[in-house]
């Protein structure tokens, strides 16, 4: 079973929060979707057992030896990636998608292709079971390619050590790579928070979810920040048919916690907010049975 | 002069920063000034102000359309596409174009010889312009739920600015294609980060990258107080100047919450933001894009 926990929006506490379902668990496998930004493994120190390259596109270069300056590919890119720079044909890393136009239409064959083969995807052991991450280099374009590497290879490894549970911390936001996250999981928690812009991304985290007719679930976190807010989102849930999860308090514990790199449970097991928490996911593992 | 607000993780202040700092300097007498929401999938801006639309318009990208009159099935175009966006099966007769796939580079249209391929045009997103007051603009990009990349969206919201005067972008979380597009044209960086284990990992991320790019920056450190303090030995180590630390406070949590400014209520504020904004200016202001 496949529980990925996302938010809309940045900060909510996702990380935190998937961590904690992490270790609430008996053995589980943890995937690490959010490859832009990686975290977990900062709290679980995993051990590195493998290592695979992911090529997540390529980016055209010019040879300059054969390059006679006619300024066709200029005229054929439309990502506005070749220009002249002191009358030379020049083409920007930064703008630049790889769509190879340029490379063949050249009449000197001047332009070739070179794979973006700096983003990893690692696998190691911690304390809690087997943990997958991603690390997209900077600069890649965050298909979501990377993203379905890194689900692919949990499930194989839950087979093989015959682990049920996979929880996936994703990333933020509500573009390809969040729809990679979700795509055919059994269970999606949306954390948010209490504010104007939580419940805005909220909503939009929502229909992207509801577009693929996935059990969502919403976790108000920081809920003592604006009870109103908290309110508002609670029936926003009700009348949308969004199964309404719990609201977790603030506490500046959470934040010592992962200062001492450890999780809720491990380092507050007798908080309100790991009860809290413990009770979620029941629910969520319990649902349908 | 552009400045970007970025950070590598999510939800650490970056909307808060560009806002109250926009707010502040909108109230000097700058000629040209503009607030850029680049964070195209999760646009928050807005929440924090009232401005009346002076205009909204689709960003459109181009995808193809294959008349199969003409369509020979020679499977050119197919071979052309750096993306697979065009499915075909020429035995049966069957060719589609994968219009999520596309990123609209025109390579099937110069591929195909039997003059089979025309060209639609899709909204990736709309762009908003809002006048705030006579000599100040927010620019608001916001990508359609579901497209592939925010990258063209973000593109065309700069662009809207004219490129003169003072222009804040708020940039999107992480460090990959959508912050590489947003920063770019940048002359300063400001980074928003918390003093958390997570919020390091992710600044180290941002400043390698920028460091790269050769992009000058500094750090704002919010919810100061709440974390630990190797983000200052990290800071002093680099090199890299904090340019403010706003304290973790519940008021001015409260404030966001509401989608408020800060500033409005704590006027000592808006002059600290004036200050750094006036340092900043002083010292890259004259440096070219």
């Amino acid at each position: 079973m496949e529980i990925a926990v996302i938010s809309g929006k940045g900060g909510t506490g996702k990380s935190s929060i998937s961590a904690a379902f992490a270790t609430l668990s008996d053995k589980v496998i943890l995937a690490d979707c959010d490859v832009d930004a990686a975290n977990l493994y900062i709290l679980f120190n995993p051990t590195h057992e493998e290592e695979q390259i992911y090529i997540g596109g390529q980016k055209a270069i010019i040879d300059y030896s054969k390059c006679y300056n006619c300024g066709l590919c200029v005229s054929y890119c439309r990502f506005d990636a070749i220009s002249f720079v002191n009358s030379k044909v020049t083409i920007s890393e930064v703008s630049c998608d790889g769509c190879k136009l340029c490379s063949r239409i050249c009449p000197a064959n001047a332009i070739s292709m070179v794979n973006s083969d700096k983003s990893l995807m690692y696998t190691g052991t911690f304390r809690n079971g087997k943990m997958v991450y991603g690390r997209l280099a900077p600069g890649e374009e965050n298909s979501g390619k990377l993203v379905n590497m890194v689900r692919d290879k949990a499930k194989t490894i839950a087979e093989a050590e015959n682990i049920e549970t996979i929880i996936i911390d994703g990333p933020p936001g509500i573009g390809c790579p969040v729809i990679s996250t979700i795509t055919g999981v059994e269970h999606v928690v949306i954390v948010t928070e209490p504010s104007m812009s939580g419940l805005n991304d909220l909503q939009r985290t929502i229909e992207i979810c509801s577009k693929f007719n996935l059990t969502t679930w919403v976790i108000i976190n920081k809920c003592d920040l604006n009870p109103e807010i908290s309110n508002k989102i609670q029936e926003f849930c009700l009348s949308h048919n969004i199964n309404f999860l719990c609201r977790l308090p603030f506490d500046p514990e959470v934040v010592k916690a992962m200062i001492n790199k450890k999780t809720i449970p491990e380092y507050m097991p007798d908080y309100e907010i790991n009860k809290l928490l413990k009770n979620a996911l029941n629910i969520i593992m319990n649902y349908g049975r | 002069m552009k400045i970007a607000i970025a950070s590598g993780k999510g939800g650490t202040g970056k909307t808060l920063v560009s806002t109250n700092l926009f707010y502040s300097i909108s109230k000097q007498n700058i000629k040209n000034c503009f607030l850029v929401d680049c964070d195209a999938e999760e646009p928050n801006d807005m929440i924090f102000f009232k401005g009346k639309v002076e205009k909204t318009f689709d960003v459109n990208q181009k995808v193809p359309v294959i008349n199969e009159s003409k369509c020979t099935y020679c499977g050119k175009c197919h071979e052309f596409c750096n993306y697979n966006a065009i499915f075909i099966l020429p035995s049966a007769k069957i060719i589609k174009v994968i219009e999520d796939l596309c990123h609209g580079c025109g390579a099937c249209s110069v591929a195909c010889k039997f003059d089979a391929i025309s060209e639609k045009e899709v909204s990736l997103g709309t762009i908003s312009r809002f006048y705030f007051n006579k000599s100040s603009t927010i620019v608001e990009a916001k990508m359609k739920i579901g497209v592939m990349s925010p990258v063209p969206v973000i593109k065309a919201a700069v662009k809207e600015t004219g490129n003169e005067g003072i222009i804040i972008l708020d940039s999107p979380p992480g460090t990959s294609c959508p912050f590489i597009q947003t920063v770019a044209t940048a002359d300063y960086v400001i980074l928003v980060t918390e003093p958390t284990p997570f919020g390091l990992s992710d600044l180290k991320q941002s400043v390698d990258t920028l460091k790269t790019m050769n992009k000058p920056c500094g750090v704002i450190i919010n919810r100061s107080g709440l974390g630990g303090n190797e983000i200052y030995d990290y800071l002093n180590q680099c090199n890299i100047p904090i340019l403010m630390e706003i304290p973790f406070d519940k008021e001015i949590a409260s404030h966001y919450s509401k989608g408020e400014l800060f500033v409005k209520y704590k006027k000592e504020w808006e002059q600290h933001f004036i200050s750094m904004f006036n340092s900043i200016v002083e010292k890259y202001g004259n440096s070219s894009n």
